[in-house]
């Protein structure tokens, strides 16, 4: 392999550029930013590329492993790797950034230049949640993520953006903090190591296990978000502009699960499969109670934010399934999930920035007038809904086989929610996008121009690909889940 | 009789300091038209102090003046980060005190004679010395906060300050003559002595032990002793407030190395037990009261409470069940937590004096509104001081808890561990509120921000070295470590 340190490339790359977007200062110089900004996006996904392409399917071990003492006084490494679990968040997190960049091209008039930087910056930072393995660095990541989230929400969010900001932060971060006492616990019981890999072996007694487990469940719990602490999402979507949705739901929602297999599955396997009915049970609340909260919802955004977490309850339900395909059907919902909300996001937004509007109420009759956006807001509408031949419906169809093997109760209630979620989701579509034209907003609506019709396209193709040909995705992921398997099936006790 | 000549050598410099103070006295009564010479021989002589201790650095403890003084790392290291300290607060401060026609070579001469009590009780291996030099910093720092002495809140803050700083002293001094009775030796070594040979009578060494806990306690200003804390903070001149939130705290955390670690070590299991109850309540009182402050400069006194909680939690971890092994790594992480709040302090109270001016005193959470649009730069350097402040990484806030908590979850006591993080949580509150108004409230000051230019170089880089410090943070913590190696 190649001695170019790809995965600092893939952190590193989108920070600076950032930070030199943000040189760029006032809105005077606001083209420049711009500019500046998608050439970071899209070096930063340029340089993810060879974690793809350089990527050894067959092994199950980290790869593009970078590792330097940082902190020798705790023996903190900036330790970086890649197995097949995460190198394609890296990808999905770089490709989304080009899109936010391009979502927010004309809509921000104002402090630009923070904007992109923010959205950069934070880009750098979740590909290093994703390739960190080290747990102080981790959990560095995972917190500092959450800066420039706070700021894109609070400064040019909705109107009651300062209090989805707070409560934003102020939950994310009771439950990360937990999170740490919970690592400093293993930093001493594994004498003097912060390793991630480390603590995978490391064997533990029952009790420290669920305690550990518990804290785990709570920061990821609470970033994921399962019911019931996911009451600060649909707050933080509504007020986020259309970018800081698009990367909350995308990438951020995704950090929570994937600590679940980096974190709780492997460190503490035996609490893990003991408290698996709890989890499994928050998840299927999640995935039907959730469900028919996005019924009523009269807001797009609401319901599109209580539909990521009915799915994400689907990615949860997944993982504890402790089978191949249930959690290869995960990660794939996770990915899917990804592109279909991001998406779905990006619509409301191209609708948001005519009308002003996210009430359902307030359209009507959309086709007539901006008919090839009511086409593409049709299939993203159709993967959302879990339709053949989309991304939404591989990952929701493994998920489900995984939970026949499991328990037919379970695969039967998790069932359920495909019809939910069509019913959400294409009652919605038809509300806004059908019929006659409700008013003279929606009469006067110009069809989507090249910018949002080039970052919609390439996301419709994402979808199409993935639904259709999913083995470039569960070909890389196949030899680490396995791994997992094994290792999980072994007692630390 | 025979007069033996004491070594002189270790104490090169305080002798330094002691001389330059009566310089400078000199220099402002016969050159009084000259009103830069107060500042300019002050700060030269904070710089030629770091050098004289430079130089004089041993590496082994050694005693002088029949063994009231010694000097070690860790003494020496406290000391350069108090001038080091003292020389950036005078700096922020000078354009404020200007403003308000209160920059007399007085004021310097204050801060300089308070700089030596600091240093003496930073050197101390004697109770006499340690009093010495406690007395010797608080008056100066009385007579400082009073210092404006038209402004009726800060007479009264200075009063406030005397009165409940005179009997935290009494309890101090009554406590010490407690363990003179008890163990017949007031050097802390002779007192560690005759402890360990239980030659002392353990219920009046409790009971000494009780009051010096609270006299430390008072000097931190952790809850029950904090009450002058917020009413000091408020009243005093924003840039004497500045001086007693930064190297005071690092006298005080001298002061209880070296009179609970090294006079009474043997003690720990009953002095970490009150220090227990310190922590738990400055950490709860500091962060829930904080919330309700509109004031900042208040709002920075609780802060700093809890962040002193902070900084007792990591001294608290030190033995466990008589076992030692932890003591190096609990009082070093202890050290880099009060290193790096005076750090953030000098900022964050640099930033108050920024935005004040001439007639105004930015004293209200509201005067900070709209900063992103007045200045993005301070407003980013603020915001930094901000998350770092609430423990949030890069910064360098984060690993002085982290390296506190460490210390905490490996002494076993979890539950305290659990409690800080949920307060912190709690205290994350407040501090987002700052950046709340900075960065999404529409200004409603929109003028210009004027400032010296020395203020704004050096708070960038203030705030710049938060940020530095919490991406590469090894360093200052392995110096807290080494310099602590031989003391322990």
């Amino acid at each position: 392999m190649t001695d170019i340190p790809f995965l600092s490339l893939a952190i590193w790359v989108p920070i600076l550029g950032g930070v030199l977007v943000l040189a760029t200062g006032s809105d005077r110089n606001a083209p420049l930013a711009r500019i500046l900004a998608f050439a970071v996006a899209v070096a930063g996904f340029v340089v993810t590329i060879p974690l793809y392409t350089g990527f050894d399917t067959s092994s199950s071990a980290m790869q593009f492993v970078e590792l330097q003492s940082w902190i020798p006084r705790f023996n903190i490494n900036y330790h970086l790797g890649v197995d097949g679990i995460s190198v394609l968040f890296l990808l999905l997190n770089a490709f989304i950034t080009i899109m936010v960049v391009m979502a927010g091209w004309q809509v921000i008039q104002e402090r630009v230049a923070q904007y992109m930087a923010a959205f950069l910056i934070m880009s750098g930072l979740m590909n290093g949640i994703f390739s960190a393995l080290d747990g102080v660095l981790f959990y560095v990541f995972f917190e500092a993520s959450l800066i420039p989230l706070y700021l894109v929400i609070g400064i040019w969010g909705g109107q009651n953006r300062v209090y989805a900001a707070i409560k934003f932060f102020l939950y994310t971060l009771l439950g990360s903090l937990l999170m740490l006492i919970a690592l400093l616990y293993l930093f001493m019981q594994s004498g003097g190591s912060f390793s991630i890999l480390d603590w995978h072996q490391l064997p533990l007694p029952m009790e420290p296990q669920i305690l550990i487990f518990l804290a785990f469940l709570i920061a990821f719990g609470v970033k994921v978000p399962m019911w019931p602490v996911h009451t600060w999402l649909p707050d933080a979507h509504v007020e986020a502009p259309t970018g800081g949705s698009v990367v909350l739901a995308a990438i951020a929602l995704k950090l929570g699960a994937y600590g679940f297999l980096r974190f709780s599955i492997p460190i503490v396997p035996d609490a893990a499969h003991q408290l698996a009915p709890v989890v499994i049970t928050l998840s299927l609340i999640a995935v039907i109670y959730i469900g028919f909260v996005a019924l009523v919802q009269t807001d797009m955004k609401k319901l599109v934010a209580y539909s990521s977490i009915s799915h994400m309850g689907f990615v949860t339900l997944g993982f504890f399934m402790f089978n191949q395909l249930g959690i290869e059907g995960a990660l794939v919902q996770m990915i899917s999930h990804g592109f279909v909300s991001g998406a779905m996001f990006l619509c409301i937004g191209v609708l948001y920035d005519r009308v002003h509007s996210r009430q359902i109420a307030d359209y009507g009759g959309v086709v007539h007038t901006m008919p090839k956006f009511a086409a593409f807001f049709m299939l993203f509408a159709m993967a959302n809904s879990g339709l053949p031949a989309t991304s939404g419906f591989v990952g929701e169809f493994m998920v489900v086989l995984g939970a026949v093997k499991f328990n037919f109760w379970v695969a039967f209630a998790a069932a359920v929610t495909l019809i939910l979620g069509a019913a959400y989701t294409l009652w919605m579509y038809k509300r806004v996008v059908f019929g006659k034209v409700a008013n003279s907003h929606v009469a006067e609506l110009e069809d989507i121009n090249a910018r949002e019709f080039a970052f919609l396209a390439i996301l419709a193709l994402c979808v199409l690909a993935m639904g259709l040909y999913p083995f470039p995705f569960t070909e890389v992921m196949h030899a680490s889940v396995d791994e997992l398997l094994r290792h999980v099936a072994v007692s630390k006790l | 009789m025979n007069f033996v000549v004491p070594d002189f050598y270790p104490a090169a410099a305080e002798i330094f300091v002691a001389v330059m103070a009566l310089v400078i006295m000199l220099a402002s009564t016969f050159a009084r038209g000259v009103r830069w010479l107060g500042y300019a021989l002050t700060q030269l002589t904070l710089i030629a102090a770091a050098f004289v201790t430079i130089f004089t650095m041993q590496g082994e403890v050694s005693y002088t003046f029949s063994n009231l003084f010694v000097s070690d790392l860790m003494g020496q290291f406290l000391k350069l980060v108090i001038y080091f300290s003292m020389a950036v607060a005078l700096l922020y401060g000078r354009g404020y005190l200007a403003d308000r026609n209160i920059d007399k070579p007085e004021y310097y001469l204050l801060a300089l004679l308070m700089t030596l009590g600091m240093m003496v009780m930073v050197t101390a291996n004697h109770m006499l010395p340690m009093y010495i030099g406690l007395e010797m910093m608080s008056l100066a720092l009385y007579t400082m906060v009073a210092f404006d002495r038209d402004s009726g809140r800060s007479t009264e803050a200075a009063m406030k300050y005397f009165v409940l700083g005179a009997l935290a002293s009494g309890l101090l001094l009554y406590g010490m003559s407690m363990v003179y009775g008890a163990s017949g030796s007031l050097e802390f070594t002779g007192i560690a002595q005759a402890v360990y040979n239980q030659a002392a009578n353990q219920t009046v060494l409790l009971f000494g032990l009780v009051f010096l806990v609270a006299g430390i306690a008072f000097k931190l200003g952790v809850v029950p002793f904090h009450m002058w804390v917020p009413d000091v903070y408020q009243g005093a001149p924003t840039a004497v407030t500045l001086v007693i939130a930064t190297a005071p705290k690092l006298a005080a955390f001298a002061m209880a190395m070296r009179l609970l670690v090294w006079g009474l070590f043997d003690l720990a299991a009953q002095w970490q037990t009150m220090l227990m109850l310190l922590a738990v309540a400055s950490i709860v009182l500091g962060n829930l009261a904080a919330i309700a402050q509109q004031n900042i400069k208040r709002m920075l006194a609780y802060s700093g409470i809890s962040h002193m909680g902070f900084v007792v939690l990591g001294l608290l971890a030190g033995v466990v069940d008589g076992d030692r092994h932890f003591a190096l790594n609990a009082y070093s992480s202890a050290m880099f937590y009060a290193v790096s709040y005076v750090i953030m302090s000098l900022a964050s109270f640099g930033m108050v004096i920024l935005l004040s001016r001439a007639g105004f005193e930015a004293e209200n959470i509201g005067d900070f509104k709209g900063l992103n649009k007045r200045s993005p730069w301070f407003a980013l350097m603020m915001m930094f001081v901000m998350f770092s402040m609430a423990g949030i990484p890069f910064f360098i806030g984060f690993f002085a808890k982290l390296s506190v908590l460490q210390a905490v979850v490996a002494a076993g006591y979890f539950w305290l561990a659990v409690v800080a993080v949920i307060m912190s949580v709690i205290g994350a509150f407040y501090y987002l509120r700052v950046v709340k108004v900075m960065y999404f409230d529409a200004p409603e000051d929109t003028s210009e921000i004027r400032a010296p230019a020395e203020l704004r170089v050096l708070l960038s880089a203030n705030g710049l070295a938060i940020a530095a410090l919490g991406v590469a943070p090894q360093m200052l913590m392995s110096l807290c470590a080494y310099a602590l190696l031989a003391s322990l």
